[in-house]
Formats: C-alpha cells, structure tokens, sequence
C-alpha cells in the first residue's frame, strides 16, 4: 500500500485558540482511517485544512507523494480529496443525477444531456451498490441514508482518491449504518481511501483499519490498529478516563414519587396509535426505538408541538391543552430538542439570552427585562451546570457541542422545570462531556424533575432510565424497568417487535 | 437617552448588545476584563459607527457644495423634519425585520390612514377623532397582514404586498382620488408648531425612536422580537407564543404607519391617496444599510434611523445644488450598495 496522504506537524489558530496544534496523519490508499477526539479536539479543524476550508499556519500536507497546498475546497475535490459533511450539501429540488453532477454538469453548448448524465449517474451509484437509485429522483424525497448515498457518488464523480466522512452515522439508524458500512467496504476495494469520523467506538471496530487519535489539536496516537486496540485504551487516549460510557448509579429501590405525565391513549395518524405511559416525580424514563418508529414524533405530542388527533396528555392530574407549547412549558414541561441548532438555540445571541428566553416573563418588570436579576439567575445556572467558558455574555455559538446542550438544560433549570424532555440529549457530544450529562440528568432526576429520555443509543437508554418504553412503527411495544433489560432484548423488539 | 434608574447598573456593565461576536468580548469575563468585553461589545454595537462616518462625509460633501448654507440651524432642522415622516415608519419596519418579516404595506398604509383621518365625517369630530382614526386605520390593517401571516401561515411578503395594493385602492376610492383639504386647524398647526425652537414633527419622530428603543432592548417583547426572527423553531420549543407575536409585531408597524400618517397630513394639510409613495423601498433600504440581518434576528434601530438620515441628508444635499431627482435615485442606489458592502466587511 502507498501512502496517499501525510500531514506532519499541522498548526491552525484562531484569534484565541489554537484549534489544531502539531496534528499528524498519514492515510494509505484503500484504508479506512479513523479519527478520533473529543469535541474541540481539533477533528473538524484538520479535516478544514485538509479540504482547502482553512490555510494551514505551519506544517506540511503532502498528498500522493508530492506537497500540496489546497487554495479552495474546489482545488482539493479536483485533486481527489472530498469532504462529506455531517450537513450535507445537497440541493433539495434538484435530481440525484444534476446534484451528483452539480458544477461539472454534462453538456453541449450550455444544453445540459440529461441521458448522459443519468447514465454516468447510474454508473457511480453502481459502483456504491446503489444501482436501484433513479437519477431522476428528487433529493429532497430521499431519507438522509439515500441523500448520504448521493453525497458519495458525487465524490466519486470528481474520481475522489480520498473521501473524508464527518460522522456519517449520526443521521442514520443501525440497518441504513450497516448498509453504509457495505459501501464504505466497496470504495475501499475500488482503492479509495476514507477518512471517517464518529464518535462511537463501535462503529470504528466494524469499519476501520487504523485509528489516529486527537487530543488538544495534537496526535496523541497514529497508526493504531482499529479493530484490535482495547476500548480501554482509546478512551483513556482521549479522556485520560478509563471508561466509555460512565453512568451513575440508580438510586436504590422504586420510586415513589408522585404521578407527574400521564399519556392516555394518543394517536396521530401516520406517526404512532394508541401510546400511553406515565413519568413519575423523579424517575428518568427511557424511549428507544429507531429512527422513524414514531419516537420523536410521540415526545413532540407530549410537549404540545404537535397536536394529537386523539387521546389526553395530564399533567399533575390537569388535562393539557393539546398542541400548544406555551400551555405545556406553563405546565412545567421542558424540551431539548433533538437538533440543537435548528431547534434549540438562538445562535446570534449570547449565552444569556438563550437561557432567559423561556423565563422571560419572570424577570418582566411591567414589561421591561430585569436584567441585573436575570444575569445573576443565569450565571448560577450555568455555574450549576458547569458551562465552560462560564461567561453568560459570551457568544452562544462558540461553545462546544456539550456546552451548547447544557446550556439548553440551564434554559429549563432556570425556569425551575419540573418534567425535562431530553430528545437525544449526548448527539454529537464527546464522549468526556455525556458522562457529565449523565450525572447532570440523574441528579435533575434526584431533586424531584421527572425526565423523559429518547435515544437511538440503546445503552444509553439502558444505563441511563429508571424504565424503558420501546417503540416501533408507532407502538409502544413494551414498558417495564431497565434493571429487567438486556441491550439484545431491547434490539430485539426494536427491530423485530417481538413483545417481552 | 434616558434609561430607568433600576436598569441603568445593569445597562452600564452590559453594552446593548453584548458579545454578539464571541471574537470581540473573550472569554475570560472575569472582573478585570469585563470593562474591556463590554466596551468591544459597545463599539460592535457602533458599528453603524460606519453610518456615521458616512453622514460626515455628506455633511462635508454639503459644506463643500453648498457652504453655510447646509449647516445653518435651519438648513439641519429642515433635514431632520424630512427624516422625521419616513424615520417613524422606519422604527416599526426595524421590528417587523427584526422578527424574521417585512412589510410592503407602509406605504399604502400610510395613504389610507391619511385619507380615512381626513375624510369630511372624520373631520367633524376634531382633530383628536382624526388622529385615533389614523392609528386604528394602521393598526387594523396591521392586523390583519399580522392574522394572515401569522395564523393563516401566509408569506409575509405576499400578504403585505396584497395589502400595499388593496390599502392604496381603497384610499382612492375613499379619496375618489380627490386631496382632502383639512379644515381643523389643531392637526394642521402639528407641522408648524416649535417647542424650544425644534420642530414639533422633529420631537415626535425623536419620541417613537425612544420608545422603539426601549421597547426593542429592554423589554421582554424586544427579547421575544430577536428569539421568534433569530430562530422561529426554537423560540417556539422554548415556549413563546410566536404567532402572537409576529401578529403584534405587524399591529407595531401599521401603528407606526398611523403615527406617520398624522404627521404627513399635518406636514402637507392635506389627505391623499398618494401619500406615502414608495415609503416602503425607503424603509427597508433605511433598515438594511443600517446594518439589520433581512433575514431578522439580528440589527439594531440606532442603525435604522442613522440610515434614514443619510437618505434625506443624500437629498438635501442634491436639492441645494439643484441636482436632478433621477441623479439622487442613483446616488441612493450606490449608497446602499455601499453600506451593505462596508458592513459585511465589518463583520466577516
């Protein structure tokens, strides 16, 4: 095998942070090489530089022998080396076939040959595995799997001898993951090499061959073997903690707080029939289920930003009204949304804002903010929650992923919430920062908030709940404690609905 | 301008709009830096300190042109008297852009108001039936763009721009095209009245500015106005009311409209289906060389009103030269393609 790209001594700052600091990498043809690093480790940095995003500011990349400075991301995908980000850049209203081909369209005298194009498309959609596709599909009808699929073929469309993947499997449900994986496995036989990030270990055992890891903007480890390296010691690489996934512990024996959610019997057709279940008073209850069995659309019911065609909601024994959100955050609900950007905060505004904005009202002085107040009441909030930096005039949108969670959770501290939605709370979030989570929710959950926890990561949901409600295709299939449950029963039922 | 006692500690130490780039105020917020962060944050808050370097060099450009004359006292109040009709349509048209819309409709708005305030029947009833009238004309047509967009999930720039059409059909048809001489001599005396030697128009035009400040920066709706443009969907997972607000932010601009509409037939003595023309290309332009993001959640109203300034300033300057009309549209049209180009270096 040759080496196809070697990086060596990498620095890139910003004014105030050195993102990456002396990285190192070497990626060989026809390898899958992982990346490795928590949030702010300086992954998506590198892979910037390395895309032509960002001018490196020392150290050296040379791709296929020779070295290279990318002037633009064009210049790098000309060369060979494509980027897939985790947003993908693709245009909804356009065909597979134009997006695969978008800017270097096929054509004759400015008249696009839509028969060539197709045809060529069929061709790299082949070579995926993905022949099925149409080229005259719109993108914007596809699931993010397909879209994922398009993405690729377009890299290859630019004879991509390199792809760089930013965690593809965070928008994809385990069956869509192991079809990617079959993918990954066919480019790698055609020669071509990738680059895949992610935060989940096991992920990484499946696909990779070597691992290299980041920590602080500098290579920790290269070269390491990725399917034979202990869990152990990539974490600690990252971390210096032992453990991947640190839970605290359940406190001991059954709750008995008070009923605070009830859900009888909603509906919504298309999305999920019949779902009822309670949360009690300090009690974290788990949903599992797959992408698309209804999971998010049931906890979105709940909170009133969707109104069920049938059914109750109660809270504290009150029937809420349905499909009104302010109705539910008076009720004392709170939601963190599952797409923190797009749902969660308001990323022009400080850190501040974007905690008070729920509890707006109780600093309103016949009308006008209180704010002396509201700063005092947030920055003990956020010192609660440990945001780092902990300065609430600091830009939202310069926090970590964690941060930005936590500073979601202080929104609904603030307001002294009493039943928290957590709609895939850890997306996203470094491995060192969801252990912090989990202790943050569990002691939420000890000082009497009720919690109701979705997640696709099925250990989370095991490590993390008191109970367990599994969903699929819009049934609650079961609703029993977590201690009772193994991950295969529960992926069992998730998969194949076999009632417990 | 003044603030309340009880905010003035808190507005000291924080800067309006503080750290909105997390570059200019860093991290480090602890007591010995936070004089710094806050100052980095007033200057960025300045930022239409670029809009006043550009009225400085017109102020030059009308010196060196036009000599004493353009900054005579009455040269200065003339400007601002100009500024005074479009700078109060202006404020409603900062919160409706701010709030992630726009509207079309001022200009018609301000047209019906005038021809609604002015009809005989509103008339008879004295100058204070004509100025409620006008205000409620603006704030039910206001309204009603408000219920369609935010209730009938329409778009707001087919819903205002039906209602820039209808409201200045209707006034003609009110007006039968006809200008509607006002015979109260109250609302007429409006436009002529000085209070310690500035124009009554003047204090009224400084006065919603004010209160737009307030409203935009130190109340919870000004809160809710950055939330529901910045990030509709998460404003509304956060638990705001976001239609009601969006309805109530037309209501907002359709007073100011109102507002407007009183000073413009006090200006003139006259109602008329014409007024108000092309108020709302003046307005979003004021707006957006002002440095507010169309796509809202982002801007400031000091910005607005700095940049309806330069506008009439632009004007005054040519009518002292007497300069073409058509060399002024151009003039303006460079303007604004000037700030926005100025701004967005500012900010990348």
């Amino acid at each position: 095998m040759n080496a196809l790209l070697t990086v060596t001594g990498l620095v890139k700052s910003f004014p105030g942070v050195r993102a990456v600091d002396g990285a190192n990498l070497d990626v060989q043809e026809g390898e899958v090489h992982c990346l490795l690093g928590q949030n702010g480790a300086g992954k998506s940095t590198l892979i910037k530089v390395l895309s032509g995003a960002h001018k490196p500011d020392a150290g050296e990349i040379s791709w296929r022998g020779s070295p290279v400075s990318f002037a633009s991301p064009l210049a790098a995908l000309r060369a060979g080396l494509a980027t897939i980000y985790q947003e993908l850049d693709l245009v909804d209203g356009l065909t597979v076939a134009e997006n695969i081909f978008l800017g270097h369209e096929h054509s004759a005298l400015g008249f696009s040959r839509r028969r060539a194009a197709a045809e060529a498309a069929t061709a790299l959609l082949s070579r995926l595995g993905h022949g099925e596709i149409s080229p005259t599909r719109l993108v914007g009808s596809m699931s993010a799997a397909g879209k994922q699929i398009v993405s690729l073929a377009r890299a290859l469309s630019h004879n991509a001898r390199l792809i760089v993947m930013d965690e593809p499997s965070a928008v994809l449900d385990s069956g869509e993951v192991d079809n990617l994986f079959r993918v990954i496995a066919q480019l790698t036989a055609q020669g071509v090499a990738i680059i895949y990030i992610s935060h989940r270990l096991d992920e990484i055992r499946v696909v990779g061959d070597r691992v290299t890891v980041l920590k602080d903007g500098k290579t920790v480890a290269s070269g390491l073997p990725a399917k034979s390296t202990p869990t152990a010691d990539l974490v600690r690489l990252m971390t210096g903690r032992d453990t991947e996934y640190a839970f605290p512990a359940r406190p001991a024996g059954q709750h008995t707080g008070r009923e605070l959610l009830t859900v009888r019997d909603i509906s919504r057709p298309g999305e999920f029939t019949g779902v009822s279940f309670t949360v009690h008073a300090g009690e974290i209850v788990g949903l599992a289920g797959l992408v698309g069995s209804g999971r998010s659309e049931i906890v979105e019911t709940v909170y009133g930003a969707r109104k069920p065609a049938a059914g109750q909601i109660l809270v504290d024994g009150r029937r809420l009204r349905p499909g009104s959100v302010p109705a539910a955050v008076r009720a004392g609900m709170g939601l963190c949304p599952e797409e923190r950007k797009s749902q969660g905060l308001l990323l022009y505004e400080a850190v501040y804002r974007n905690v008070s904005v729920s509890s707006l009202a109780r600093y309103s002085r016949g009308g006008f903010v209180a704010r002396s107040r509201e700063l005092a009441d947030v920055a003990k909030a956020i010192g609660d929650l440990d945001v780092r930096p902990s300065d609430p005039r600091r830009a939202v949108r310069t926090l970590s992923g964690g941060n930005q969670q936590k500073v979601v959770l202080a929104r609904w501290l603030l307001r002294d919430c009493r039943l928290l939605i957590l709609d895939e709370p850890t997306r996203g979030v470094d491995v060192g920062a969801r252990g912090e989570l989990y202790r943050l929710i569990r002691e939420l959950a000890g000082s009497g908030v009720g919690v109701l926890l979705v997640s696709s990561e099925i250990p989370e949901v095991l490590g993390l709940a008191d109970r367990v409600l599994v969903v699929r295709a819009g049934r609650l299939l079961h609703d029993g404690p977590a201690a009772q449950l193994t991950e295969t029963a529960v992926l069992d039922m998730v998969m194949e609905g076999a009632a417990a | 301008m003044t603030e309340r006692t009880d905010d003035a500690p808190a507005a000291q130490g924080l800067g309006r709009r503080p750290a909105r780039e997390g570059l200019q105020a860093p991290a480090a917020g602890r007591l010995g830096l936070r004089l710094p962060a806050s100052v980095a944050g007033r200057l960025w808050e300045l930022r239409s300190l670029s809009l006043v370097g550009v009225l400085v060099l017109l102020a030059i450009a009308g010196v060196v042109t036009s000599g004493g004359n353009f900054l005579s006292v009455s040269n200065v109040l003339n400007i601002l008297v100009s500024s005074s009709i479009i700078g109060v349509v202006t404020v409603g048209m900062t919160f409706v852009i701010i709030g992630g819309g726009i509207d079309l409709s001022v200009g018609g708005l301000v047209a019906l108001a005038s021809v609604w305030a002015t009809t005989l029947s509103s008339q008879q009833y004295g100058a204070w039936a004509m100025v409620v009238c006008a205000l409620l004309v603006g704030m039910g047509a206001g309204l009603v763009n408000g219920l369609l967009i935010a209730y009938g999930r329409l778009v707001p720039f087919i819903v205002t721009l039906a209602m820039m059409v209808a409201s200045r059909g209707l006034a003609e048809a009110m007006s039968g095209k006809k200008t509607q001489l006002v015979t109260v001599q109250s609302i007429n005396n409006i436009a002529t009245t000085n209070v310690f030697g500035i124009p009554l128009l003047v204090i009224i035009f400084a006065a919603v500015v004010l209160v737009g400040w307030i409203v935009l920066n130190r109340t919870t709706f000004g809160r809710r106005t950055f939330a529901v443009g910045g990030n509709t969907e998460a404003a509304r997972l956060a638990g705001i009311d976001v239609r009601r607000h969006t309805a109530l932010l037309y209501v907002l601009s359709g007073l100011c409209c109102g507002i407007a509409a009183i000073m413009i037939i006090s200006l003139t003595t006259t109602g008329s289906s014409t007024h108000g023309d092309l108020y709302e290309l003046d307005a979003i332009a004021a707006v957006i060389i002002g440095g507010t993001l169309l796509t809202g959640g982002k801007g400031t109203l000091v910005g607005s009103i700095l940049g309806a300034l330069v506008f009439t300033t632009v004007t005054n300057i040519f009518v002292l030269n007497n300069l073409a009309s058509e060399v002024q549209n151009i003039a303006k049209g460079l303007i604004i393609v000037a700030a926005v180009l100025l701004q967005r270096r500012g900010t990348t």
